[in-house]
């Protein structure tokens, strides 16, 4: 029937034609069109997934994950997790694990990553302590029972970069006046974001957390430059040196602090203007004093 | 049509249950099959397969990938390693020799829910559909491939009911039962063969795959055709038929050319008269020496190969 017409070839049928392609084309534009939106506003990665090590930044990642649980099936601890469709937030499909139920345990030989077939996980990543897949913060002082100037430091001692990743800063209890607070810090250089500080901190809610590094990190302006490094890199200051300071003094009178302040040219000068001894200030008139003044002048 | 007996039913008489619905049951061993192979690693810990339908390794040896999958991503910029581009092409020229469509009707788990939605709408009778262009899901398969290209990021996996179904029973499934659900009603109660045969943007890049495929569902003894409708009834693709089962008079061959045959078989089973059987696409050369039709192309193709 339909080829019959076809065959015809009737201007109507072109008419036709052209109608109901440009009704498909419409129709499947539109939805083109509200698939890539709904893609952009859905594929933000929430804060408390974290991507396996080597993941490539989150944008390059979802382009390059093809969703096949290769690395899911290869963690040896089975941490890692496929976003599922309505239940996490993650993009349906793609690997994360969650620090505080099942964090990273930083296998030597990473066998997650050359399980990925299309390098969304970097194949170039063969030292763990590389690895970048999130940042620890510290994010409640005041719950941190270190803080309170008790001894823990658990995440300090779980840390697998112990010492470099996370260091203890002594500070004084100014509560009890006497104790010190061993206080963790946690350095970027450093720390890989796997999750085992946030796993291990002894209180109900984790006070130190993993987050998606993109997160928990501040980011300078690109215009900003730190003085201090841009001298060292160039050998010398950067800008004209100071000016030398001018005092407005009478002649044969100089100003100079190392020489405990203002000097007097000539003999006189090493006449201290006030006699050291106290009994001259007693017995000397203050009227001769000044008259003796505008003499030396 | 009152008088019409259950689809299917003569053939069960003519040729006993089993052989009536024998690529029935093979199909779906084949669907189950795959699927059992896949959860037998999560749920008994025999890791025969890893991975999901987009890639998976088999024993720690074969690699196997999706090529619609892996375009998207390349699209995106990736580029892959050497198992998954082994893979492809291993998956490539599988589904080019037996019919790309072979993965719908095989392989595909969105395939059981839409088998089973045309079941109840046959049931209930339900006629009306929306005429939705079965050409739509080329356009579709188009916006898949622009989509990455455009984004930088594999857009269609986040929705693709075919990856997300399969990945979502071998790893968890989710609310993505609901989309199984939505495909579900709206083969139902809107369009006919709505998503497999209209729509479904993975199996028209199949069917692009198996568009010279080797195997091919042959009328062979069609002049037994006894216009009972029961092929056109059952098929999923119906138009694929009747240039084959009808062309005889035109100087068309017996072999069911359109790449949008699944090869399922159903029309084998459910013929009382035995005239569908599988065979090659070169069958129609020997029915058909040098037939002077449309199909000329076809059979310089096949001469070529």
């Amino acid at each position: 029937m339909k080829g019959s017409e076809k065959a015809k070839g009737s201007g109507v049928n072109r008419r036709q034609f052209i109608g109901n392609m440009l009704k498909t084309a419409c129709g499947v534009g539109l939805m083109g069109m509200g698939l890539g939106m709904y893609s952009k506003q859905a594929s933000s990665l929430p804060a408390m997934a974290i991507r396996p090590p080597g993941a490539l930044p989150e944008e390059e990642f979802l382009g390059a994950c093809i969703r096949c649980g290769m690395c899911v099936r290869d963690c040896p601890y089975g941490i890692l997790k496929l976003g599922q469709l309505g239940s996490d937030d993650v993009v349906p499909g793609t690997p994360y694990f969650t620090a505080r139920t099942g964090p990273c345990e930083m296998c030597v030989d990473i066998p997650c990553v050359p399980a990925c077939p299309t390098n969304a996980l970097d194949h170039g990543l063969t030292d763990i302590n590389a690895a970048r897949m999130g940042l620890a913060v510290l994010v409640d002082q005041e719950t941190c029972i270190a803080f309170l100037g008790l001894r823990c430091e658990v995440c300090f001692n779980i840390c697998p970069i112990r010492g470099d990743a996370i260091s203890l800063n002594y500070r004084h209890n100014t509560r009890s006046g006497k104790h010190a607070l061993f206080i963790p810090v946690v350095h970027s250089e450093a720390c890989t974001g796997c999750g085992l500080c946030e796993k291990a901190c002894i209180l109900e809610e984790a006070a130190i957390k993993v987050f998606p590094t993109h997160l928990a990190k501040g980011e300078l302006g690109r215009h900003y430059r730190l003085g201090w490094k841009e001298k060292q890199k160039a050998g010398e200051a950067l800008v004209a040196p100071d000016a030398e300071h001018r005092y407005n003094l009478p002649e044969g009178v100089q100003y100079d602090l190392q020489g405990r302040g203002l000097i007097m040219d000539g003999t006189d000068s090493q006449q201290e203007p006030v006699s050291s001894n106290p009994l001259d200030v007693l017995n000397n008139n203050p009227l001769d004093t000044l008259n003796q003044g505008l003499e030396n002048q | 049509m009152a008088t019409k007996p259950r689809l299917g039913s003569e053939a069960v008489s003519a040729k006993g249950w089993f052989k009536a619905n024998k690529w029935l049951i093979l199909r779906r061993l084949s669907q189950f099959g795959i699927l059992g192979l896949f959860l037998l690693g999560p749920l008994a810990g025999v890791w025969i397969v890893k991975g999901n339908l987009a890639y998976s390794m088999t024993l720690d040896f074969l690699p196997l990938s999706d090529p619609h999958v892996l375009l998207q991503a390349v699209l995106a910029g990736v580029q892959p390693h050497k198992e998954a581009i082994i893979g492809v092409i291993i998956v490539v020229v599988v589904y080019m020799l037996i019919g790309g469509r072979v993965f719908c009707s095989w392989v595909c788990p969105v395939n059981l829910v839409t088998d089973l939605a045309c079941c109840v709408r046959r049931m209930l009778g339900i006629r009306t559909s929306t005429q939705i262009s079965r050409s739509s899901r080329y356009w579709l398969l188009g916006v898949t491939l622009l989509l990455p290209l455009v984004t930088g990021s594999i857009v269609w996996e986040m929705f693709n009911p075919v990856s997300m179904a399969f990945r979502g029973l071998v790893f968890g499934l989710g609310m993505a039962w609901m989309i199984l659900l939505g495909i579900f009603l709206f083969d139902i109660f809107v369009s006919k063969e709505g998503w497999c045969g209209r729509l479904c943007p993975v199996g028209a890049f199949y069917s692009l795959l198996g568009l010279k495929s080797l195997v091919r569902v042959v009328a062979e003894d069609r002049e037994k055709c006894d216009d009972c409708m029961d092929c056109y009834e059952v098929c999923p693709e119906e138009q694929v038929i009747r240039p084959a089962l009808k062309g005889a008079g035109k100087g068309i061959g017996p072999v069911i050319l359109s790449s949008n045959c699944t090869n399922c078989g159903r029309c084998i089973d459910v013929c009382a008269e035995d005239v569908f059987h599988f065979g090659s696409r070169f069958a129609n050369q020997k029915t058909n020496p040098g037939s002077a039709t449309g199909k000329m192309k076809e059979s310089a193709f096949s001469d070529a190969a």
